[in-house]
This record gives C-alpha cells, sequence and structure tokens, in this order.
C-alpha cells in the first residue's frame, strides 16, 4: 500500500468525524458547558475569596477537563458501532490503528481543544494571572490530547457493555493521574516561582508516547468488542 | 527436559486436567497457608522484639509490608496471564488472570488499611498523602476497574479479552503512575513524615515477614486454584466431562 493510500484514509476519517461532530453541535457544547459549570461549581462550594481559588485554580480546571473529555468518550466509537460502520472500518486494507488515530485526533478538535480555548476565561474568573493562564493553556494543550488518547482505550473496551458510561471512568482515570499530577504541577510551580520546564517537557514525553502506543492498544480494543 | 516440561505445561493449560490437578494441591497450599502464617504470627507477637522508637504498635508490619508485597506481585502476575491468555489464547490462562484479581484487590485493601491503622499510632493520622499510599490507592483502583469490566461484559470469552487488555495497559502505566505520584509528592509536602522504616532492620523482623510473605503466597495460591476451578466449571459446562462430574457428584 502506498503512503497516499495511507494519508487518504486517515484524512478521509478526520474529515468524515469532524463532519458529523459539525451536524450534531449540541453534543459537543453540552460537554462544553459541562466544564464549565464544574469549574464554576467550586467557587460557591469552596470560597470566593481570590486568594483560595487562585492556589486550586488549576487542579479546578484541569479535573473539570478530565472528567469533560470522560464525558465525551462515549461518543468516540459507539455510534459507528451502532450503525455498523465500525465492523467496515476494521475490514478497512489500512491499519486500523492508523484510523483510530483519525478519530481520536477529531475527538480532540472537538472536545479537547475547546477545553483549552476557553480555559483562559476560567482562569480569570478564578483569578490567575496572565502568566499562569497562558502556562495552564499551554499544558492543557500537551494534556488534552492524552487523554483522548488513552480514553479511546476505555472508550474501545466498554463499547456496547451495559453501564459504559459510568465503567470507562472508572477504567480511564486512574490513567490519567500522571497527566493530571504535571499538568497542575506546571502551573503551581510557576506560582510558587519555580522551574516548571520538567513538568512540560514529561508532559510532552507522554504525549509522544501515547501517540504511539495507545492506537495500537485501543485497535486491539476494537477487535475485542466488535468480534 | 525442555520438552517434556513444555509438554507438561500444554497438558495442564487443558481445563480438565487443570481441574484435576489444582483439586489435588489446593490442600497442600492450604496446609502450607495455615502451617506458614501460623508460625509468622507467632513469631511476630512473641519472638520479634519490641521496636524501641514505636513499641508494640510496628507489629502491624509484619501483614502490612507482606500485604503490600502480595498486591504489586499479583498484579504482575495477572498482567503476565493476561498477555499469555492474549498471545497464545489459551483459555486457563485467562481463568487464572479472573481469579487473581479479587484476591490482588483484597490484599490492596488490607496493605491499605493496616497502614491506615499503623498510621494513626505512628504519625498521628490515619491518612497521609504519601506517594506509597496514594499509588496503592490508585492500584487499588485498577483492580476494581479490571473486576468491572469483566463483571460488566456478559460474553465471557470477550470480558476476559478486554480485562486482559487493560491489565496489559495498566501494568505497562503502574511505573509511570508510581513515579508521578512519587515526584508529585516530593513537590507538594517537602519533608513530612515518610513510612520508610529504620534502614538496619533487625534479622528476626526480616525473616518474620518473609515467612508472612510466603504463608500469605500460599494462601494465594490455595484460594485462586479454588476460584479458578469455579470458573472452570461455569464456563465448560456444556462440555461431557463436566456434566460427567456433576452428574456424578449429585447421586
Amino acid at each position: 500500500m502506498t503512503e497516499d493510500g495511507l494519508f487518504v484514509a486517515w484524512r478521509a476519517m478526520l474529515v468524515r468525524d469532524l463532519t458529523l461532530a459539525m451536524r450534531r453541535r449540541a453534543d459537543v457544547l453540552t460537554s462544553l458547558f459541562f466544564f464549565i459549570i464544574v469549574v464554576s461549581l467550586f467557587p460557591l462550594g469552596v470560597s470566593p475569596e481570590m486568594a483560595v481559588l487562585r492556589g486550586i485554580a488549576p487542579g479546578v480546571i484541569w479535573v473539570a477537563a478530565l472528567l469533560a473529555t470522560m464525558l465525551s468518550l462515549g461518543r468516540m466509537f459507539s455510534d459507528d458501532h451502532q450503525d455498523g460502520s465500525l465492523e467496515q472500518m476494521l475490514l478497512l486494507p489500512q491499519p486500523l490503528s492508523l484510523l483510530v488515530l483519525g478519530k481520536v485526533l477529531a475527538h480532540w478538535l472537538v472536545s479537547g481543544l475547546p477545553l483549552v480555548l476557553l480555559s483562559p476565561l476560567l482562569g480569570m474568573q478564578l483569578g490567575l494571572g496572565a502568566d499562569a493562564i497562558g502556562l495552564l493553556m499551554l499544558t492543557l494543550l500537551l494534556g488534552t490530547p492524552v487523554l483522548s488518547l488513552i480514553g479511546a482505550i476505555g472508550a474501545g473496551l466498554t463499547l456496547g457493555v451495559r453501564g459504559g458510561g459510568v465503567l470507562v471512568s472508572l477504567l480511564v482515570l486512574p490513567l490519567y493521574i500522571p497527566v493530571l499530577i504535571f499538568g497542575t504541577g506546571a502551573v503551581d510551580a510557576s506560582l510558587g516561582g519555580m522551574d516548571y520546564e520538567g513538568h512540560l517537557s514529561l508532559l510532552g514525553a507522554f504525549l509522544v508516547m501515547a501517540l504511539l502506543t495507545t492506537p495500537l492498544a485501543t485497535a486491539a480494543a476494537l477487535r475485542i468488542s466488535v468480534e | 527436559m525442555g520438552f517434556k516440561n513444555s509438554i507438561a505445561w500444554y497438558y495442564f493449560s487443558s481445563p480438565k486436567n487443570f481441574y484435576a490437578l489444582a483439586g489435588k494441591l489446593i490442600p497442600w497450599f492450604w496446609v502450607l497457608a495455615i502451617g506458614l502464617i501460623g508460625v509468622g504470627l507467632y513469631m511476630s507477637f512473641f519472638v520479634a522484639p519490641t521496636d524501641y522508637k514505636q513499641g508494640e504498635s510496628y507489629r502491624i508490619i509484619f501483614i502490612h509490608v507482606p500485604a503490600a508485597w502480595m498486591s504489586m506481585f499479583i498484579y504482575l502476575v495477572m498482567a503476565a496471564y493476561a498477555i499469555i491468555g492474549l498471545a497464545w489464547k489459551v483459555r486457563m490462562a485467562d481463568m487464572m488472570a479472573s481469579a487473581l484479581a479479587p484476591t490482588g484487590a483484597m490484599f490492596t485493601f488490607l496493605a491499605l488499611w493496616t497502614g491506615a491503622f499503623w498510621g494513626k499510632p505512628t504519625w498521628g493520622t490515619y491518612w497521609v498523602w504519601d506517594a506509597r499510599l496514594t499509588s496503592e490507592l490508585i492500584l487499588l483502583f485498577l483492580y476494581i476497574g479490571f473486576i468491572s469490566l469483566q463483571s460488566a461484559i456478559d460474553d465471557p470469552r470477550r470480558a476476559a479479552k478486554a480485562s486482559g487488555l487493560l491489565a496489559i495497559v495498566g501494568v505497562i502505566n503502574l511505573p509511570i503512575i508510581y513515579f508521578s505520584v512519587k515526584w508529585w509528592n516530593t513537590l507538594h509536602q517537602g519533608a513530612s513524615v515518610s513510612p520508610t522504616m529504620a534502614p538496619k532492620m533487625a534479622s528476626i523482623m526480616l525473616t518474620t515477614m518473609l515467612i508472612m510473605a510466603i504463608g500469605f503466597w500460599m494462601y494465594t495460591i490455595a484460594v485462586v486454584l479454588m476460584r479458578a476451578r469455579r470458573i472452570v466449571l461455569e464456563r465448560e459446562r456444556q462440555t461431557g466431562w463436566v456434566r460427567e462430574l456433576l452428574l456424578g457428584e449429585g447421586k
């Protein structure tokens, strides 16, 4: 198979998933509003004091991002599974992991990137300064693709399983912990006047590793679930 | 020799032969487990000396540390069985992986529970967000994820494969999670309490701990073999030998 053929298949998958997502905008907006609402609950539940909020802001925004990603994971394969197009994808001559990569990128563009773009607004609400907000965006930009990539494994494993939505959170959230630690750690370190480059490097390393390994695991999971 | 060995492995990877062998082995492992844990408990309460700093409360480590070892080791063994099950399609390996999970989760919980009881007199609190405690807690989550994925899928073959893949993903992530938590902890807490023990441990304590650990191993093998036998009966219930066996017992 030529390299062109692989690229064409990957791009077709990406464009298809993006088109489908654009036709069902309400789904996308729901998880975005979920993200905003969860963050807005913290000042109400913890304290309206800006000093307190500033301390917890990176963690709150990151945890909300994890939860919002979790919510949207169910959509990644379930529609294709129900209408049978997933089986067709499994039969394609192109490697399934490549198609998975296209789908995961579409998922991130639709549900991860908007979180990154919204985060400055929420950061401001929680009293973060401009530098911290910039860094928070950078950590989310590096980290949210990892969330989509790892989440895809969970979404593949729980395909068509009863109570899959809750189950996927149980499977995937423990695996999100390293991303959470270094995502919030970078912002915390910079707020504390410490060096944060190590955190960013590690987030980048997680991204590279997830890009290389998780599509294979997701493809295996899909084959198990569809078989 | 290697050839002979490999034949034995194939022979016992058939559920029927496994069932018979496990049935013979289980009583022996129970005897070893009860004996070793009995000796270990006697030594931990009456032979091991009182710690000059922590007094009597330290004696909980004779359960705590072996339980923590077991919790991690069982996860590794479980993942190894999952790999064998997925790569070579050995059904017995899948069944062993699912038989190991509840015992692994039990030891993880036991390690956390005894850790909390040890923490209270030693550090004055049941729980600290120490790296080891936190990663043990995450290990418990991984076990629970494995067990719940398995029980959520009705088709046993798919359940075994899916949870096997999850165990493999988990075992790759475990070191990443452990080191992340460790680094997070040093960044957040600085120098605070840590469960690291005095480096020089009396050899009697180490011996006791090892006896307890081996006793826990024997218990694990006994219980896991029993559970695996039940799983074999459940999954092979359509086969002739299981019917014969059950009808024979019913007489």
